[in-house]
């Protein structure tokens, strides 16, 4: 039997046996979704093996079980993807399985859990305790799970976490049949600063709370950066290949929201020190105003404008450097909650431009459709996006909720 | 002659004996309403949301509504959803203000992100739903003006029609005007005027029950928007009071884990 053909319906044959069991023992406890992706890009590739389409199936499966008169949780969320071109883009992880208790003066979470933090919605710069699941999102929006003791004391001050990280979690890549990616391969071997490695052990504190219309967060992370900085690996002075390297970091980031009637205005900044390197400074500010019913009609139009900004150079250059970002998003409010969302971002340095034009609606009670058409400009060679010049894509996705 | 009137005054409307004006009438029933709710404590029911657009397709939405009476504020209140899939497990936190604007975060699950969101959203859909946002919040005396119409009966029931006024420019409508039993102080009916002075929605509120001898919560919402021609009926059920709950139920805390 084909390999491939295996790998695609294995997971589904699993999937309908989890869906069963999940009826059967955990009634209305457990919750998920099955999906089914096509991709299609417009341009012939760059690089050679890289495929021209590809179709995935997903599925993300959660149970949880509340315990103690409530004051005990266990919850599992497992995801996972088998894609029919990109070998490694066939993955799965555990998002979530931890257990939670309230100890009343207290809170605390054991486990491998997801925390997001964060206000914009172009960048998400303070956001550091998961590590991106870069396989699933050029947005940066997925994450891979982190083991993770988490402490959280809510006060009249404000809402206090402790946070101790147990196991680092690298960036996971395309292969070499799959688009969207540097034109390099990146090498499997990460190395790391610390000599603890995927052993090292991060620490972070946020607190967070709000006075009237400001939404306020100051956080601290120390350890092993989320980010790698990619060195060329050379053969006979030629690249061949990119090492991940993986710093150790301290950084400090502040998030604020201002909500005042139908205006939201963000920021997001971060001071960060490289230990034998420099420190630098990113930053994303940007506001979100949304129309109620327009037109006397039933649909509301949100639009977005965010600027981001970041000093890091040379190896360690990120794509938000200096970007202009827009977006608009159209609810129809209809039966189907029918949406439409456009996003456009513009390099200020490199002039270069993405857009992205997304439209999805439900159809029926359980089952939700996406379509999304993106493109890219990128003809300054000496930018990050360049090896994305040629991705201009289509996709098309189904998801069946249970 | 004497006894003539005090016959009158008790019989007929206080307001002419007392020579309110329809606005200090209007304000008294207000705050007989309101006075009607104090000291529910706190509440939890199941909701059935059920839409229906002009072609006869219909939707239905499950959530779980959970509220906090605030003796110096309005209500704090949660709101839960279970259907449709793509949005089950985001959660709604509304802190209700008397005079100031209310506070709002959305929970959403599938980033764990906790979102604070406009408070100008009073006059925007709940969920595509024939409900705006400000239909559905907890209802202060001080965010209407009042004046009262008439007396008048409905469905055999002596009521009192009192038209409100937002006083907040961002509330969709320019006035409501609410059928309220004249002897249990609970609105039966209430028509929305949009910001053009149009009929544009009529609620219905019936399957009243009563709870711990005082409190009346009404079972069935039906809303009608006369311009479009859908409709959305709300189902509350499984109404419970006195549950335990605190402030520590309703924090940005407990809505980033409300399941």
């Amino acid at each position: 039997m084909n390999n491939r053909f295996v790998k695609i319906v294995s997971p589904l044959l699993i999937l309908s046996a989890t869906n069963i069991v999940s009826h059967a023992v955990f009634a209305g406890e457990a919750l998920g979704y099955i999906g089914a992706e096509a991709l299609a890009f417009l341009e012939d590739p760059l690089f050679p093996r890289q495929s021209d389409a590809s179709i995935s199936l997903t599925s993300q499966l959660e149970y949880f079980h509340d315990f103690d008169d409530s004051n005990q949780r266990f919850a599992i969320t497992l995801f996972g993807r088998a894609d029919s071109q990109d070998d490694e883009r066939t993955h799965a992880d555990i998002r979530e399985l931890y257990w939670w208790r309230n100890f009343h003066s207290f809170e605390a979470y054991a486990g491998i859990r997801k925390v997001f933090w964060g206000v914009t919605e172009s960048a998400h710069l303070v956001d550091i305790i998961n590590q991106d699941d870069s396989l699933e999102s050029v947005d940066r929006e997925e994450k891979l799970g982190q083991p993770m003791l988490q402490l959280i004391k809510v006060s009249d001050w404000g809402t206090w976490e402790l946070f101790s990280l147990f196991g680092f979690r690298e960036q996971a890549f395309p292969g070499e049949q799959g688009r969207l990616r540097a034109g390099l391969p990146i090498d499997e071997d990460a190395i790391y600063e610390s000599s603890d490695e995927r052993e090292h052990i991060d620490f972070a504190a946020r607190w967070s709370h709000y006075f009237d219309v400001v939404d306020i967060a100051v956080s601290y992370f120390t350890g092993t950066s989320r980010d790698p900085i990619f060195l060329p690996q050379y053969s006979g002075g030629v690249p061949t290949s990119l090492l991940p390297f993986y710093s150790q970091i301290d950084r400090v980031g502040l998030t604020t929201q201002i909500t005042l009637g139908s205006w939201l205005a963000k920021l997001e900044a971060t001071t960060t020190r490289e230990r034998f390197a420099q420190t630098s400074q990113a930053a994303v500010v940007g506001f979100e105003y949304t129309l109620f019913g327009i037109g006397g009609g039933e649909s509301d139009l949100g639009l977005l404008m965010e600027y981001q900004y970041d000093d890091l150079k040379g190896p360690r250059q990120v794509l938000s450097q200096n970007d202009v970002v827009g977006g608009i998003r159209w609810a129809l409010n209809d039966i189907d909650g029918s949406q439409l969302l456009f996003l456009a971002s513009h390099d200020l340095d490199y002039n270069h431009q993405f857009y992205s034009l997304e439209y999805s609606r439900r159809i029926f009670e359980n089952w939700k459709f996406e379509l999304e058409a993106a493109a890219f400009t990128a003809d300054d060679p000496t930018s990050l996006d360049f090896s994305l010049r040629s991705d201009d894509y289509l996709r098309f996705e189904f998801k069946r909720y249970f | 002659m004497k006894h003539l009137i005090v016959v009158l005054c008790t019989t007929l409307l206080s307001s002419i004996c007392l020579a309110l004006t329809p606005e200090q009438r209007g304000l008294e029933i207000a705050i007989e309403v309101d006075r009607q709710d104090i000291g529910f404590g706190d509440s939890q029911s199941n909701i059935v949301m059920i839409l229906k657009d002009k072609y006869g397709n219909e939707r239905t939405r499950q959530m779980r509504n959970r509220t906090l009476e605030q003796s110096d504020d309005g209500d704090k209140s949660m709101i839960i959803f279970d259907s449709p899939g793509d949005v089950k497990g985001t959660a709604f936190l509304s802190f209700t203000h008397r005079a100031a604007d209310d506070d709002q975060w959305l929970f959403l699950p599938a980033l764990k992100r906790v979102k604070k969101i406009s408070s100008s959203n009073k006059a925007g859909a709940f969920m595509s739903s024939e409900f705006a946002f400000e239909d559905i919040a907890s209802q202060e005396v001080d965010k209407y003006s009042y004046t009262f119409l008439r007396d008048d009966k409905y469905q055999n029931t002596p009521v009192l029609i009192n038209q409100l006024q937002p006083k907040d420019p961002a509330s969709g409508y320019s006035k409501l005007e609410v059928w309220v039993d004249a002897k249990r102080y609970i609105p039966l009916k209430i028509d929305f005027y949009n910001r053009g002075g149009k009929l544009k929605k009529t609620l219905e509120l019936s399957d009243y029950s009563q709870y711990l001898n005082k409190f009346w919560r009404a079972g069935n919402w039906t809303m009608v928007n006369h311009i479009t021609g859908k409709s959305t009926v709300l189902k509350m059920q499984d109404w419970q009071f006195r549950n335990g709950f605190d402030d520590q139920d309703f924090n940005k805390n407990s809505l980033s884990r409300a399941k």
